[in-house]
């Protein structure tokens, strides 16, 4: 898939000057992300410069110190939903929370999966318990969902029994299954011993050319290439520079991501 | 040594366990349970009040000797006007003991479930009661079958000391055979491998939770 322009698709995900410090450690200064329906962007940087924080926040995981998050108006199954939008400056309540996580569902890089819940348990969890959806049809769509990734003979397996990229893919289809808005990847593959790699970033490509709208942080370069549509790198905190993936990732601009792009392909 | 006696003394200690043991020991821990998971979950309070209380509940009843809680209720509450028959008594005493026990397992459980686990729950949507109940404390519980078993093992043999406020079960029936037929050592030896009977068919029944438990974990 080439990357494609989606600025003229609905907004998903608008994101302004969010600020975060623990304490007097300054981990994120001034993001600003946009994210339209379709669209995948990846979040690359070395460690500590932010990036899953940035996550994070857009997950509720970790509430801002400032800045606001507007999430647009639809969901990506079609059925309608009103916008959210929050000011972190101001006095942020459970309930905002809550609608804020209800957006976007996170794969964890060390899945984190529920170990003493089946496959298919971890999967309808979300959707039955929180969603309130009829139990059968939340099976019917775990079946197919794991149909999907391959792992359909494993219905009824306890996460210890999986390796790691078969985690991995469960924990995707966890995600899925909630419907989300926006999916959220936080080094999805970092955990991974490197032949299970592979698997794990296919499931995502192919969720990405079926219009699923994702924020990936990730070391994976080659992957970013080929998948995103935007590449932001982030250093210190702070946005060092953005564009389509090709440019930022083949030409870049600034002497902090030269570095960081030369270095990892030394690497590989 | 009155072989007869020994024989026939079996029939009222049996009976003293039946009646007595077993049932002040299982309504005991079930109370004390509940109150240990309120007093652990106090404890974990970001709150620094209800933290404070759940933590000095905690060091009254292990700082103090579980005999002088059962007395305090039993034949000193009566001087504050609340009067109570030995059995309740011996239920709140034994409770109110096994509440600030359990509840320092059940913290150190919960704390020993990684921190993914309450992500992963707020992350498909559940708030933290939710995320508690539902993916927490299943596997807080395994954790803590194997130290809550050793509470329980223990508040079998600690509710002899209800014998000392009037409550017949099995020590107290052994006492008092014991006092008419002069055959101390007999029937406290056989007071003793009563005991022992019920608690080697307690860890055996531990074993077989723990394995249930243990089945979603790799060996």
């Amino acid at each position: 898939m080439s990357p494609t322009n989606h600025s003229s698709s609905p907004s998903v995900l608008k994101a302004r000057n969010l600020a975060k410090a623990f304490g007097s450690n300054t981990v994120l200064k001034d993001i600003d992300i946009d994210i339209h329906r379709g669209q995948v962007v990846a979040l690359i940087g070395p460690s500590g410069s932010g990036k899953t924080t940035v996550l994070r926040c857009l997950n509720g995981l970790e509430t801002p110190d400032g800045g606001t998050v507007t999430f647009g108006g639809t969901g990506v199954d079609g059925d309608s939903s009103a916008g959210l939008s929050i000011d972190f400056a101001a006095k942020v309540g459970k309930k905002d929370v809550a609608e804020l996580r209800d957006r976007s569902a996170m794969v964890f890089q060390h899945y984190n999966l529920f170990p003493h819940m089946t496959v298919l348990k971890n999967i309808i969890e979300g959707p039955v318990q929180v969603q309130k959806r009829p139990r059968s049809e939340a099976i019917a769509e775990a079946e197919r969902l794991l149909e999907r990734v391959g792992l359909a003979d494993k219905r009824d397996a306890y996460p210890f029994e999986l390796s790691g990229g078969q985690q991995q893919r469960v924990g995707i289809v966890r995600a899925l299954a909630l419907k989300p808005q926006l999916l959220l990847f936080d080094e999805p593959t970092s955990a991974l011993d490197p032949e299970l790699v592979g698997d794990v970033l296919g499931v995502i490509k192919e969720l990405a050319e079926e219009g699923w709208t994702m924020v990936i942080v990730t070391h994976e370069l080659a992957f970013a290439r080929n998948v995103a549509d935007e590449v932001i790198f982030m250093d210190g905190g702070v946005v060092v520079e953005r564009g389509p993936a090709a440019e930022v990732l083949r030409a870049p601009r600034q002497e902090r991501t030269k570095l960081f792009v030369k270095r990892l392909q030394h690497d590989v | 040594m009155d072989w007869d006696l020994v024989w026939s003394s079996f029939g009222p200690l049996i009976t003293g366990a039946v009646t007595g043991t077993i049932p002040l020991t299982l309504a005991s821990f079930a109370f004390g349970l509940v109150l240990a998971l309120v007093v652990a979950l106090l404890r974990l309070s970001p709150n620094w009040l209800l933290a404070g209380i759940g933590r000095f509940y905690v060091s009254v009843i292990r700082g103090t000797p579980l005999l002088v809680q059962l007395f305090v209720i039993f034949y000193g509450l009566p001087s504050m006007g609340i009067k109570l028959d030995p059995w309740p008594s011996a239920i709140i005493a034994f409770s109110l003991n096994v509440g600030g026990y359990a509840a320092e397992i059940i913290r150190a459980a919960i704390l020993s479930v990684p921190k993914g686990q309450w992500e992963a729950g707020h992350t498909i949507g559940m708030s933290r009661p939710q995320t508690l109940l539902r993916i927490i404390l299943p596997q807080a519980a395994r954790v803590s079958v194997p130290p809550l078993s050793n509470t329980f093992i223990s508040l079998v043999k600690d509710t002899s000391l209800a014998s000392l406020i009037l409550v017949t079960e099995l020590f107290r029936n052994a006492q008092q055979i014991a006092a008419f037929s002069q055959e101390f050592m007999a029937l406290y030896l056989q007071a003793a491998l009563v005991y022992w009977v019920i608690c080697l068919v307690l860890s055996t029944a531990q074993s077989a939770v723990e394995r249930r438990l243990d089945r979603y974990v790799a060996h």
